[in-house]
């Protein structure tokens, strides 16, 4: 297994009700989560906004600590590991970001923002491994010299791919990562990353609102609502037949390109 | 049918000349609802903003007509064109939370055009506000009017918006991508209420959109845009069945659904690219011509 994932819990101070004088009040994000990520499996996480689907991304990478329960990565549990412990694993595990603009330092060309963690981790041959990562997701490798804003949307969805799998990692955590791209740019970006995870024998965690992308790049889906699972099952399944009542108002609920389509 | 909204060769442009609307005709009747679709970029937005004259300050209208229930708005002096803009026309934008200021409560912000533009009364336009705001199904309208927008959902402030733009029965709507930043769940809600309300009133609606699926619920026709130019322009129900041009057929194709899982996603190819790019290029030797 790569990811087991036991009764997790996660609350956050709520800011917005915080009194002047002591602690804000905490707010459950996640409510008991329980599932498995399989080695080589390419896992959707679908929900609504606040549905915890990015909180429970956070807190598999330990970006955020959970409040109970476990989070076990490839055998070791990491739920409570200080960050000095977990360095030598976040190799392993990367993120991709929603928004390319502000996940990519502006002032660094695409060279450099490729090469940061490969520094970090103490790789040799950077250079080498830069211009490697830029072929692999279909980039050319003059681009290592430019900067993110000369860069279509999906130009620097690919660099964020490029940083992430220069790691070599294991796992890889996709954020709602073409929620803001044009169509023709989603193609290519979902389509890359099918033979990326095909080719480099990845795992991929996909945070997505849209069932349809989800339905194109998964092989198992977990259904999130108000941070609990309500439904988990292989893509094909629970396409097919959704059982939670939460999954069937989300797979009505979206606008298929199709006149006859009873919809409103 | 006579169209309320008649567009002529719309020409917008950088104030350094390079073109952002190319020659843009399109027409929509009173009670019909016409969708804009194309990708970031292609010019949908400028289009309602050029109607409702809030271009960005760098752009500007270069040539063409936009005629508004039988008068051409660009022959009007401007303040006389903001007037009649002001009482029949208004914008239902995309995100709810910029579009409402954040330090105001909700009521004045919804009663304000009413009495500042259109001189009603305090009273009437209070009035007529709570009537809207149970109309777009918000519960205990009364106690929404006194919140701030910090206090609601995304989709209630869209429902607001809604409410706030249907408030001076306009003819004209211009919906900018109204439900891009809501849940599925919730578009679905909105775009039945817009559709509700859009019919009960009789207004045109000018949808402007990225979502071919919400565009095959809601409109009537459509023109898709590229680089500013309408390369197609359709009856909704025979784009989806036989887009013509190969650039339409290219991004239906793009768009994943659920129903389809084995057909591999084809991302716009570069002979499509060039194609329409060509055309662009035809049109713009011709108008320099």
């Amino acid at each position: 297994m790569m990811y087991q994932i036991k009764d997790l819990h996660l609350s956050l101070p709520d800011m917005t009700r915080k009194p002047l004088l002591g602690p804000a009040p905490r707010i459950e994000i996640l409510k008991g989560l329980t599932f498995d990520v399989p080695k080589g499996a390419v896992l959707g996480i679908v929900g609504g906004s606040g549905s915890g689907k990015s909180t429970l991304g956070r807190a598999m990478l330990r970006l955020l600590e959970p409040t109970a329960g476990e989070v076990v990565f490839d055998g070791q549990t990491i739920t409570h590991l200080s960050e000095n412990a977990l360095r030598p694993l976040r190799r392993r595990f990367q993120m991709i970001f929603q928004d390319p603009m502000s996940s990519l330092n502006p002032r660094r060309r695409v060279g450099g923002i490729i090469a940061g963690p490969l520094h970090l981790h103490g790789f040799d041959g950077v250079p080498g491994r830069v211009a490697e990562a830029l072929d692999m997701v279909g980039l050319p490798r003059h681009f290592s010299r430019r900067y993110p804003h000369e860069l279509s949307g999906g130009q620097r969805q690919r660099v964020g791919i490029a940083r992430a799998i220069a790691l070599q990692p294991d796992f890889i955590l996709a954020d709602e990562i073409v929620s803001g791209l044009d169509v023709s740019s989603q193609a290519q970006v979902l389509n890359l990353l099918g033979e990326l995870v095909r080719d480099l024998g990845l795992t991929l965690a996909f945070i997505s609102h849209d069932l349809s992308v989800i339905r194109r790049l998964c092989n198992r889906v977990v259904v999130l609502h108000q941070g609990v699972i309500v439904e988990e099952a292989e893509t094909a399944r629970l396409f097919d037949a959704p059982k939670a009542r939460y999954t069937q108002e989300l797979l009505q609920a979206i606008p298929l390109p199709d006149p006859f389509q009873k919809w409103l | 049918m006579k169209s309320f909204l008649s567009i002529r060769n719309l020409s917008v442009r950088l104030k350094n000349g390079s073109p952002i609307l190319r020659s843009v005709s399109l027409d929509v009747a009173a009670g019909q609802v016409h969708g804009l679709v194309g990708e970031s970029g292609a010019g949908k937005s400028m289009i309602g903003k050029a109607v409702l004259g809030t271009l960005p300050r760098a752009l500007s209208v270069s040539g063409g007509e936009i005629w508004l229930d039988g008068t051409d708005l660009m022959s009007l002096p401007p303040a006389e064109r903001r007037r009649r803009i002001g009482a029949t026309a208004a914008l239902i934008p995309q995100d709810p939370l910029t579009a409402l200021n954040p330090s105001k409560r909700i009521g004045p912000q919804i009663t304000r055009r009413l009495v500042d533009i259109l001189g009603w009364s305090k009273q009437d336009a209070q009035d007529r506000a709570l009537e809207l705001l149970g109309e777009v199904h918000i519960p205990d309208p009364a106690r929404v009017m006194r919140n701030y927008p910090h206090e609601l959902s995304g989709g209630m402030r869209q429902r607001i918006l809604i409410a706030s733009a249907f408030a001076a029965e306009p003819r004209l709507i211009i919906a900018d991508e109204p439900t891009t930043a809501l849940d599925v769940t919730v578009q679905k809600q909105i775009l039945r209420l817009i559709a509700d309300m859009q019919t009960r009133h009789g207004t045109a609606l000018l949808f402007v959109t990225h979502d071919l699926g919400v565009v095959s619920k809601v409109c009537d026709t459509l023109s898709v845009l590229y680089a500013g130019k309408v390369v197609e322009e359709a009856r909704m129900h025979r784009f989806f069945m036989r887009p013509i041009h190969p650039y339409s057929a290219a991004l239906l194709a793009a768009t994943p659904t659920y129903t389809d899982p084995t057909g591999s996603l084809t991302p716009v190819s570069q002979e499509v690219i060039d194609g329409v790019e060509a055309e662009v290029a035809q049109h713009d030797a011709r108008r320099a011509r």
